[in-house]
């Protein structure tokens, strides 16, 4: 964990209520399925935020305005610098892929998963994507995942666009050895009773501090009380109780 | 050069610093990113007898300048506490800690404090009287004098290392409580935990916090602790352990004015891992500024 001030490169909108940032700073710190926290002035609590993508001293962070921090941040412009406390949380474990690991994204769920499929695809992996949002107005990175060479399916629970229905729709299309998913929890749940492999999970809850200490985002797990925030936000198939 | 010691129930402090309890974990979370030994002491997680899950998600709520909580006590609960917790406390802090107990029946307190008291590195007890009674219809021990110094009593007969009793500031008299428990053989009043608060989301239109209610913390309830801090300091002969909003130097000048020996750092722990360094850091420069020599000489300077 490292409190460093990152400078915004970018920031701009990709779709529906959603927003790419891109800051520049120390990323050594910085894992796959991590998140960081980051201070905006006015509000007391920082925000909470998946990594998206992590090169060199570029971090870039997708993120939807769902209240009025994040709406703050969708005004933020270039050049302005905020403090960014970095790698927070445990991130996925990559050795447990096998050689077709499958990615499935919901909503603000599908940032994580763009790391995530940069790493195993240049570990010579070839990853299934899929991506569920709503609607078509709420897609976004369909075409960095498929630059990347995954077999990319997008699903809207509207029909709008690619499959109808949702993310466990698709899965007849994918032949997979284990998977990695972050997204809204009916998805998660439903991503658990439907899958046919072990996996793991990117949880999300209301944190106080982001690193352990305030006990703010405890769940229950088969291993003991886990802390979201420390001890996930990644939780092994095994280990969920539901 | 300036003075930052000070003494807290004949225990001397290198400065009046002490994260709060709840706020630092055991300690280890924040030894990863500076060393805790600069540090006055610090509180650990509130312990109770039994280990506790404690409350329902979402448990934290974020207020204009502070946040509600209602984590409920999670906690491992003592037996695991001496087993593991304490053993990774001590490899990172070597001073005394506080050690902060919860109970929900006096001998729930009695039985915790007494497996507790002879870990060596515990140099006092905070015992924190906001919990329900469950023997006494729920209300909590903190809300009545007689409740409280009962707590007091029967935690004393079973240590001799310093009673600090935390009190909850939801109550009509302070003063009374904190007359009560010096009265029942206490050494010190530590003050104040946090206001009973509620936050309630437009969206939903429901309360944010799981169990509606919650804890409310931050600089918000600074005003509220100083004047807490100064009237019992005019109440009581035995040291205040001040909390309630400190997020600065000056804030911690302005609580050992108001009557406080030592100063607890809760809330901004959570937002600023660094919080309490950064204070002790700039603690010099703000009394040259002022004119503070030693900052023992100031307790109760404002009375």
């Amino acid at each position: 964990m490292k409190d460093l001030i990152f400078n915004i490169k970018s920031n701009k909108k990709i779709a529906k209520n959603t927003y790419e940032m891109v800051l520049l700073g120390d990323c050594t710190d910085i894992k796959c399925g991590q998140f960081v926290n980051i201070k905006i002035e006015g509000f007391y609590l920082r925000r909470p935020i998946s990594v998206c993508c992590v090169e060199g001293e570029e971090l870039t962070l997708i993120y939807k305005v769902v209240g009025e921090g994040t709406e703050v941040m969708a005004n933020m412009e270039s050049g302005t610098s905020l403090l960014v406390l970095t790698g927070l949380g445990n991130g996925y474990d990559l050795n447990k892929s096998g050689d077709k690991p499958l990615l499935i994204g919901g909503g603000a769920g599908v940032p994580p998963m763009y790391q995530l499929c940069r790493e195993l695809t240049a570990q010579g992996k070839t990853p299934s994507v899929i991506l569920g949002f709503n609607s078509y107005d709420e897609v976004f990175y369909e075409n960095e995942f498929k630059a990347l060479g995954a077999n990319v399916i997008v699903a809207t629970a509207d029909g709008s666009y690619g499959v109808k229905g949702f993310v466990t729709d698709a899965f007849n299309m994918v032949d997979y050895t284990y998977f990695y998913t972050c997204g809204p929890e009916p998805m998660l749940k439903a991503v658990y009773n439907s899958s046919v492999t072990s996996g793991q999970f990117s949880f999300e809850e209301r944190m106080g501090c982001g690193f352990g200490a305030c006990m703010g985002c405890s769940c229950k797990t088969k291993y003991g009380n886990k802390r979201i925030c420390k001890d996930g936000p990644v939780l092994e198939k095994e280990e969920i109780i539901w | 050069m300036v003075s930052l010691k000070t003494s807290l129930c004949g225990i001397e402090l290198d400065n009046p610093l002490i994260p709060a309890s709840g706020t630092f974990g055991f300690g280890y979370e924040f030894a990863e990113i500076y060393d805790i030994n600069v540090l006055g002491s610090f509180s650990f997680k509130g312990t109770t007898k039994d280990p506790r899950f404690g409350n329902p998600t979402p448990r934290i709520a974020e207020c204009k300048k502070g946040l509600i909580n209602s984590v409920g006590l999670q906690n491992p609960g003592v037996h695991k506490v001496i087993e593991n917790e304490l053993p990774k406390l001590k490899k990172c802090f070597f001073k005394p800690v506080m050690a902060n107990v919860s109970g929900f029946s006096v001998d729930e307190y009695v039985y915790t404090v007494k497996m507790l008291d002879s870990e060596p590195q515990i140099g006092w007890f905070e015992v924190n009287v906001s919990c329900p009674n469950v023997h006494g219809g729920g209300m909590s021990f903190g809300t009545s004098p007689e409740a409280a110094a009962e707590v007091v009593r029967s935690v004393k007969a079973v240590t001799n290392k310093p009673v600090i009793v935390k009190l909850s500031p939801n109550v009509t008299d302070i003063v009374a409580i904190a007359r009560a428990c010096e009265e029942a053989g206490a050494d010190g009043i530590s003050l104040i935990n946090t206001l009973l608060g509620m936050k309630i989301d437009l969206k939903t239109k429901k309360p944010v916090i799981a169990n509606k209610m919650g804890g409310f913390s931050g600089p918000a309830i600074k005003p509220v602790a100083v004047r807490m801090v100064y009237q019992v300091y005019e109440a009581v002969n035995i040291p205040i352990v001040g909390g309630g909003g400190v997020e600065s130097a000056e804030d911690v000048i302005e609580m050992m004015l108001a009557g406080a020996s030592a100063v607890q750092v809760g809330a901004a722990n959570l937002v600023d891992p660094m919080a309490c360094p950064k204070i002790i850091e700039d603690l010099p420069r703000v009394m040259e500024k002022y004119g503070i020599k030693n900052l023992k000489d100031i307790i109760g300077g404002a009375h």
